[in-house]
């Protein structure tokens, strides 16, 4: 008998990486058509916000994994970033020497995270709260708690260090005079500024650092394993004996995690803290990006690579859309598009079988 | 009927109207705690401003309670009702340039905003239906798609400058009542003195009967008619009502247009309210909505739910704002109250199944 | 007898005002197949979920390999090396064929010399071998469970449990939903575990199958055990006749 699957490979192949393929037609079309869109200085303004919405999503892959889903991310990500600057702020009112308050202010924020987490994963995991339901109540505690803390105005004042920290670069090179590693070539003169870069930004190192751990995680551990299992047969993997309303407890915690980091590197690059507001749409395109990365909301698929290159193309599109001069409101337009041409690709395209018994 | 058919329990008859009717009783409750903690606030005026206030989630709930019944759920509603008031003002205001008179501009642009409101729907769903793509997905993506549409459209600003009397109709009432002297009906007594004014009785906001009426015909259809009786039966067993005959495709595809119609109608309630349109108009009320219908009974899961539910919930959300307005409570604190009643209305649900007369 | 594996004496479960099991004794040696029989709600169900630590007897004893236990959850019964095979088969969807064997037990090995990373070779040479021994023919065990046939999902869910050295398999149902070369491939697969000595006990409606491949019959009917029959020495109609109770009122 003829194998079924035989035809069907190259449709299988191109439609399970559509994604990475979709990005790089985005990339030529947008360096053809929009100018300057191939800067360095462009590729840099893309990878920071870029490293926001990839941690975001990194947390949000292993909760869409399990089969679950969190809607609080947004907001735990401006309850954290409130947090953090007012600890750094009022520290350094109080004459604490400055890397102290960066210190503690990260760790604070850090810790300050892992609060909804657990209560999330209390709620889905023990007490058995749907998790779309969980979530969005706890979306409304952070933002509330949030919004209480910051009096509903940004957070500012920090430490002027701060600011300067995230946005270094791990190296810097002045084109034919100097090249430095983390600090700024000295006796720069102002007419260097110009001609100055910098090379691998700081924070976005540690995100990718962040990532390519998480990637491990999911991939390659026992964790990883029963994150896939959980999310492909609860039951399955509650009478292979794991521990399901533990690791569900985890995993909630660590979307959690990544909100708090994601919020921590933000306030330092922008040197303040502020709430989320409505229509700050974090957890849209979070979730939109592990979904075009590949992930199914019903749990069982999904990667943290696939995730990133999700925000890649949200990212390239807002960015492609910018230099090309379109209003921004149509990244949520297209954003929607996207979103919808990637679940109905899933639909259609045919599993790699394997030939019969 | 669906619904008795879920809860019909041999009852401990007392327990099992508490359990099934807590989100009344905590409304009651509610009620009467801020009652003694406010100032004024079982006056009539404030009452009617608890209903008025209640509009939008309640409107946007009801599509979501058609939408939640058969197991799916529609984000798209907050934006749709964005592009709702959008739509409403930017025409109200083309036909008042136009020259044409009220009478004529606001009626129009009210139809063409409802009907320009059932095409959201209807993408969603065919999405849903015939696609096969997860309710969730479909509708985040729509939520994208209308709030870019309706930025388009008001040019990121809010649009401003419509005929006063849309503005009459959001904030008027339907009966004037000043004691021993005369009673009005629609039209505001005019040339009366000051003391008369304070005197005034003001009964029954214009907006809260134009949507009650809506909300009634279709809390209707949901209990009564057969429609309303696949929607439970899709819920319950998609594969069911399928082997029973019900065309599951066009019945979905039509709940979700009910859902964006509704969320249209919320935007025109707005446009009245407010008379203005912008395009996050409802980026608020959107969880609101579904937090509203939950708490009214409905699961996740779909098969459970009703129009009197989603009524009591948004009437306690309601009651939360108008209240901590009352109390000066700072407004941010009602996402945490909103947030904990949520959770607790599920807990309710789970561990008291009984309670709620869906007990094994 | 000594080398019994499993032996329940008296075993009885009632729910509220209803009698599921009815002091039920059964017994069961190594190498054997026991068909349980009965009409629905005849308590075969409620009868092995005791067994496999699902619920608590109200009276009666197991004894499992000559001592009694007490089984207080699943977990319990698997531990003693009690696997049951439920309809749905619990296999995880998304997972391979070896990751489903090891699930829960995955075995890892040091990445750079302190992490432990899932030892994907070791996995799929230990499955190879327990399917092979089994003669089961799974093409690519890296195939995920959902390409997979219900025969072969069957086949392994069985050597899941043989892996993990099953002392006592019991089977819901397992040749229900599938077509008829697929249930000839089960059932072959019943009788090599019978070659290496582990028990079964089989639930199934489908008489042929019953008679194809067990050694005894336990027919139950409302809560109590009515007949017990060497299969060889019985036909299906004496067994219906049990099942539905014509069989008592003739001999009576």
């Amino acid at each position: 008998m003829r194998n079924p699957g035989m035809s069907a490979k190259p449709l299988a192949f191109f439609g399970e990486r559509w994604a990475t393929f979709f990005l790089l037609a985005m990339l030529i079309v947008f360096s053809l058509v929009g100018r300057n869109f191939f800067a360095f200085k462009n590729f840099s303004n893309i990878l920071y916000f870029a490293t926001t919405y990839a941690l975001l999503a990194a947390g949000e892959t292993f909760v869409i994994v399990t089969g679950g889903i969190d809607l609080s991310v947004g907001f735990v990500f401006g309850f954290v970033a409130v947090c953090s600057s007012i600890t750094m702020r009022d520290m350094f009112a109080a004459g604490v020497p400055d890397t102290v308050c960066m210190l503690v202010g990260s760790i604070v924020g850090l810790g300050a995270g892992v609060l909804p987490g657990l209560i999330n994963g209390i709620l889905v995991a023990r007490l058995r709260v749907p998790p779309f339901i969980a979530t969005l109540g706890m979306y409304g505690v952070a933002n509330g708690m949030a919004l209480n803390l910051s009096q509903g105005f940004p957070v500012t004042f920090l430490p002027p260090r701060v600011q300067e920290i995230g946005n270094s670069f791990i190296a810097y090179l002045l084109p034919g005079k100097a090249f430095t590693f983390f600090q700024r070539p000295l006796n720069l003169q102002p007419s260097d500024l110009r001609y100055l870069l910098g090379i691998v930004p700081g924070t976005v190192l540690v995100a990718a650092v962040i990532l390519l751990i998480s990637a491990f995680l999911l991939a390659r551990t026992r964790f990883g394993q029963h994150t896939y299992a959980i999310g492909g047969s609860k039951d399955a993997a509650i009478r292979s004996g794991i521990n399901v309303p533990s690791h569900l407890l985890r995993i909630y915690v660590l979307s959690s995690l990544f909100a708090s980091l994601a919020a921590v590197l933000y306030v330092f690059r922008v040197g303040l803290g502020n709430f989320t507001t409505f229509s700050s749409s974090y957890e849209l395109f979070a979730i939109a990006a592990v979904v075009i990365g590949g992930a199914s909301l019903m749990g069982g698929k999904g990667t943290i690579g696939g995730a990133v290159i999700g925000i890649l193309i949200l990212m390239t599109l807002e960015n492609g859309l910018n230099v090309m001069g379109i209003p921004s409101f149509y990244r949520y337009i297209a954003t929607g598009l996207i979103l919808i041409t990637a679940v109905v690709i899933d639909q259609f395209t045919p599993e790699r079988r394997a030939s019969s018994a | 009927m669906p619904e008795n058919f879920l809860t019909a329990r041999r009852g401990r008859g007392g327990t099992l109207w508490l359990g099934r009717n807590w989100a009344f009783l905590f409304l009651l409750l509610e009620v009467a705690a801020f009652a003694l903690l406010g100032s004024r606030f079982l006056s009539l005026e404030n009452l009617q401003n608890i209903f008025v206030a209640c509009l939008p989630v309640l409107l946007l709930g009801m599509g979501q309670t058609f939408v939640i019944i058969t197991g799916g759920i529609d984000l798209s509603v907050g934006f749709v009702m964005g592009l709702g008031t959008v739509i409403c003002a930017k025409f109200m205001f083309l036909f008042q340039a136009a020259g044409l008179p009220p009478s004529l501009s606001i009626p129009l642009a009210v139809l063409i905003c409802l009907a320009v409101g059932l095409v959201p729907g209807f993408v969603n769903g065919t999405l849903v239906a015939r696609l096969k793509v997860p309710p969730f997905l479909a509708t985040f993506g729509m939520y994208g798609i209308a709030y870019g549409v309706s930025e388009l459209v008001s040019g990121n600003t809010p649009i401003s400058e419509l005929p006063a009397e849309a503005g009459y109709i959001g904030n008027e009432y339907i009966l004037y009542i000043i004691p021993r002297k005369l009673v009005s009906l629609i039209l505001r007594p005019q040339d009366v003195s000051k003391l008369e004014l304070q005197n005034m009785w003001t009964i029954l906001p214009t907006v809260v009967v134009i949507a009650f009426a809506f909300v009634l015909i279709f809390a209707f259809v949901l209990r009564r008619t057969p429609f309303g009786q696949h929607n439970y039966a899709i819920g319950g067993s998609m594969d069911a009502a399928l082997r029973a005959g019900i065309n599951v495709p066009r019945h979905l595809t039509r709940v979700y247009v009910i859902s964006s119609f509704f969320a249209s109608l919320s935007g025109v309630m707005y446009v009245f309210r407010y008379v203005t349109g912008r395009a996050d108009a409802g980026s608020s009320r959107m969880l609101d909505a579904v937090v509203a219908v939950v708490i009214g009974g409905a699961s996740l899961y779909g098969g459970t739910g009703s129009v009197k539910g989603t009524i009591v919930g948004a009437l306690i959300i309601a009651t939360l704002e108008t209240g901590m307005v009352n109390l000066g409570v700072p407004s941010h604190n009602r996402y945490i109250a909103i947030g904990v009643i949520l959770v607790i209305a599920v807990l309710i649900d789970q561990f008291f199944p009984e309670l709620v007369g869906r007990g094994e | 007898m000594s080398d019994l594996v499993l032996q329940v004496r008296g075993l009885t479960k009632r729910f509220g005002g209803l009698t599921a099991v009815d002091h039920v004794d059964m017994e069961l040696h190594p190498g054997e197949v026991v068909g349980l029989l009965g009409d629905n709600g005849a308590g075969k169900s409620t009868l092995i979920k005791m067994i496999s630590g699902v619920y608590h007897p109200d009276e009666g004893q197991i004894l499992f390999q000559g001592r009694e236990v007490r089984l207080g959850s699943p977990m319990n019964a698997l531990e003693l090396g009690i696997e049951t095979l439920y309809q749905d088969l619990a296999l995880a969807e998304n997972l391979n064929v070896y990751s489903n064997i090891f699930l829960g037990r995955e075995r890892t090995k040091p990445f750079l010399g302190f992490i432990q990373v899932l030892d994907h070779d070791t996995m799929h040479t230990e499955s190879s071998k327990v399917l092979n021994s089994l003669e089961i023919e799974i093409p690519s065990l890296k195939s995920q469970i959902k390409n997979l046939s219900g025969g072969q999902r069957q086949a392994v869910a069985i050597s899941r449990s043989i892996y993990w050295n099953a002392k006592l398999l019991i089977m819901d149902e397992p040749t229900a939903a599938l077509g008829v070369p697929e249930q000839r491939k089960v059932l072959a697969l019943v009788r090599r575990l019978r070659e290496k000595n582990i028990p079964v006990i089989i639930i199934s409606h489908q008489l042929y199958d019953i008679f194809s491949v067990t050694d005894r019959l336990v027919i139950m009917r409302r809560g109590k055990k009515v007949a017990e029959l060497v299969t060889k020495d019985t036909t299906p109609d004496k067994v219906i006749g049990h099942m539905i109770g014509s069989e008592e009122v003739e001999r009576a």
